[in-house]
């Protein structure tokens, strides 16, 4: 008995891994950076990141986290820009961009649910959370839902991080209330936030309490 | 005892001025009085393990490093990524400075003059106060040129990743934190060696580094009291999954596992026992409810043929199938895989599709005796431990949950009207299965 095995292009059998790259063109090089374009805020975070190193190349997270804060996705453009500032060529940026999970290589919604779907969420229930936040999703479609590997919050599982704000445990009917206030634009669903929660640990006098902004973290994650 | 967790939930913890108040970077400048050489002995005396998993021992590791001027580095792990740990996460939250106190005076042990926290990407809470804690820090002369006059200087960076759980391996996150992708490299040379930018390098998870204040205030040799001789200290404990209160607990290393998950954390919910738990996050091999008795230390349990790892307790119960979990953990790897060994890449991928098969009704008992073969294959055989962390559990699982998933099989096969096992022909075994083995 022989199965035949679908093949696609150049005889691979896993379907568009060759798209990436047009392997006809001469590969691009560092792009000059008096034909690139590159907004103002953006160089600043990039070299002052860069600064922060003894290798400038170890600026390439921080330098992508703020092209994709701009442009939504790690375009093509993005990536250009942040090569022309950090002097790498996009390939390289490609390599690194496509590596990590926070990354978009495509254009996303502007709003990010991570659900965790890993073994202490799934066994509160998250797959079903998932499928519930995925629904409530589609109808608004300003919301990038992903399902996630362990975002290190077990204790409110099941649990999302909601453009970066971790909250849980969920009820599958707080999948309806996210996108909502998502799209009221006000603090979503403020009383599941982990910030406000008291350690577990019955030995420590536990209250509830949210933690105080100091003079220098005038601008969080909000 | 409460060392780690004494008054953590105190409003404003989080500032310079709070800290101060309770007595926060006394313990720095202690340090600074001591030469680096009494600063190294303190920590080793200590006998502190390495919280973040492989439970190295502290002390050892700094001694590790070169003498000598040139420039070395200290990077804090904070990519906190192994499925059930929290721990670092409320650390970090509620007390950043404590971590930050730690890795100066660890910095002055060890006489390194750069210092970076490389936190997970999705931490990015975390990351905004420990972003100004180190403000705090460097406006309040603690970080910087001279610090508090000694003539040691820290410069103390927080990286934050951008989402891959090989990263939280030693030399993945030194690639990472290059800049590059997060493939691990090939070890020796070790990073005490050569690490970050080549240069000698020590890395210590947040834990760790968050304790060394602790131990300069009790003192090594009185720190090493607590716990166990050969797990000494306190530890923060997560435990999570099925449980009545999930959460970070402090523990004196080696106080019995049931203890832990039934006192501390409730217990399994109303109704419910323990299936199998997970002493030490997804990578450990799995325990059952005969192994609750087992004292909750480094030692105990890797005699108990598994791990403490970074102190993740999962509890699975029994509502749930051996074969979910199972599928769970090997796809978490599969996906997690840096693809640089190919046992690691290859194996975990297999190792799902094999999962697959019992599901879909197409596996026979036999394959049960690949999957724990592959697993085998796989321990020992690669750059880092990310392929031997999916073996560890799945193999536990074959071995210890083999009449259940058997039972499985023959549930699955027939539910798809598969032929019955005793009907199977092995491969190779009838003429029309001669000849090449087919391709899947």
């Amino acid at each position: 008995v022989t199965v035949r095995v679908p093949r696609f292009g150049d005889g691979s059998r896993v379907p568009g891994w060759d798209e990436a790259v047009d392997l006809t063109k001469p590969p691009a090089t560092v792009p000059d950076p008096a034909t690139t374009p590159v907004p103002d805020e953006l160089r600043e975070a990039i070299e002052a990141a860069m600064a922060r190193y003894p290798d400038r190349r170890s600026a390439a997270i921080p330098a992508l986290h703020a092209a994709q804060q701009i442009h939504g996705w790690c375009s093509p453009e993005a990536i250009d820009q942040v090569a022309a500032v950090m002097r790498v060529t996009p390939a390289y940026l490609n390599s690194v961009a496509t590596f990590y999970d926070m990354f978009w290589n495509e254009p996303t919604p502007k709003n990010d649910v991570f659900v965790c779907t890993n073994i202490s969420c799934s066994l509160r229930g998250a797959d079903e959370f998932y499928e519930a936040m995925v629904a409530a999703a589609e109808e608004s479609g300003e919301v990038n839902v992903r399902s996630f590997e362990c975002l290190g919050a077990c204790d409110i599982a099941p649990m999302a991080s909601v453009n970066g704000v971790y909250m849980g445990p969920l009820a599958n009917e707080d999948a309806q209330r996210i996108v909502d206030d998502l799209r009221a634009n006000r603090p979503v669903l403020e009383h599941k936030q982990l910030r406000y929660r008291a350690t577990a640990d019955p030995g420590v006098a536990a209250e509830l309490v949210p933690p105080v902004e100091s003079a220098e973290s005038e601008e969080t994650t909000e | 005892v409460k060392l780690l967790f004494e008054g953590i939930d105190e409003p404003g913890l989080n500032t310079i001025a709070v800290y101060e108040r309770r007595g926060g970077y006394e313990m720095l400048r202690k340090a600074l009085a001591m030469t680096p050489d009494e600063a190294i002995a303190n920590l080793t005396d200590s006998d502190i393990r390495g919280r973040g998993g492989a439970g190295f021992p502290m002390g050892r590791k700094a001694s590790f490093l070169p003498h000598g001027d040139m420039d070395k580095y200290l990077v804090c792990n904070a990519d906190e990524s192994e499925p059930g740990t929290f721990k670092d996460r409320e650390l970090m939250q509620k007390n950043p400075h404590s971590l930050i106190e730690g890795i100066l005076i660890t910095t002055w042990a060890v006489q390194i003059n750069r210092a970076f926290i490389y936190i997970r990407g999705e931490y990015a809470y975390q990351a905004d106060i420990l972003e100004a804690a180190i403000a705090e820090a460097e406006k309040a002369g603690y970080v910087g040129e001279n610090l508090l006059g000694s003539g040691h200087s820290v410069k103390l960076v927080l990286h934050r990743g951008a989402g891959a759980y090989i990263c939280g391996e030693e030399t993945g996150l030194l690639d990472s934190l290059e800049g590059k992708r997060g493939n691990p490299r090939l070890k020796p040379p070790f990073p005490a060696i050569e690490g970050l930018y080549n240069g000698p390098t020590l890395i210590n998870n947040v834990e760790t580094l968050y304790t060394v204040p602790i131990i300069f205030r009790l003192g090594g040799k009185e720190y090493a009291k607590l716990g166990t001789p050969t797990s000494t200290g306190t530890k923060i404990v997560s435990v999570s999954g099925d449980v009545q209160r999930p959460g970070n607990y402090e523990i004196e290393l080696g106080i019995p596992s049931r203890e832990l998950i039934y006192d501390l954390a409730g217990g399994p919910l109303e109704g419910h026992e323990i299936k199998l738990w997970f002493p030490g996050g997804s990578s450990s091999p799995v325990m059952t409810k005969d192994d609750l008795d087992i004292p909750y230390d480094f030692d105990s349990m890797a005699k108990a043929g598994s791990m403490i790892g970074s102190g993740a307790v999962i509890i699975v119960d029994d509502t749930h199938r051996v074969l979910d979990i199972a599928y769970k953990v090997a796809k978490f790897y599969a996906h997690e895989s840096c693809g640089k060994c190919v046992p690691c890449r290859e194996g975990t991928n297999w190792t799902v599709k094999m999962l697959e098969r019992i599901e879909s009704g197409e596996a026979t008992p036999m394959d049960l005796d690949i999957m724990a073969s592959v697993q085998d294959q796989i321990i020992g055989n690669c750059l880092c431990v990310l392929g031997d962390a999916m073996a560890m559990p799945i193999g536990s699982m074959v071995e210890k949950f083999r009449d259940e998933l058997e039972a499985e099989i023959e549930a699955a096969r027939e539910r798809a009207g598969a032929a019955a096992i005793e009907d199977v022909v092995p491969l190779g075994v009838a003429d029309e299965y001669a000849g090449p083995l087919p391709v899947h």
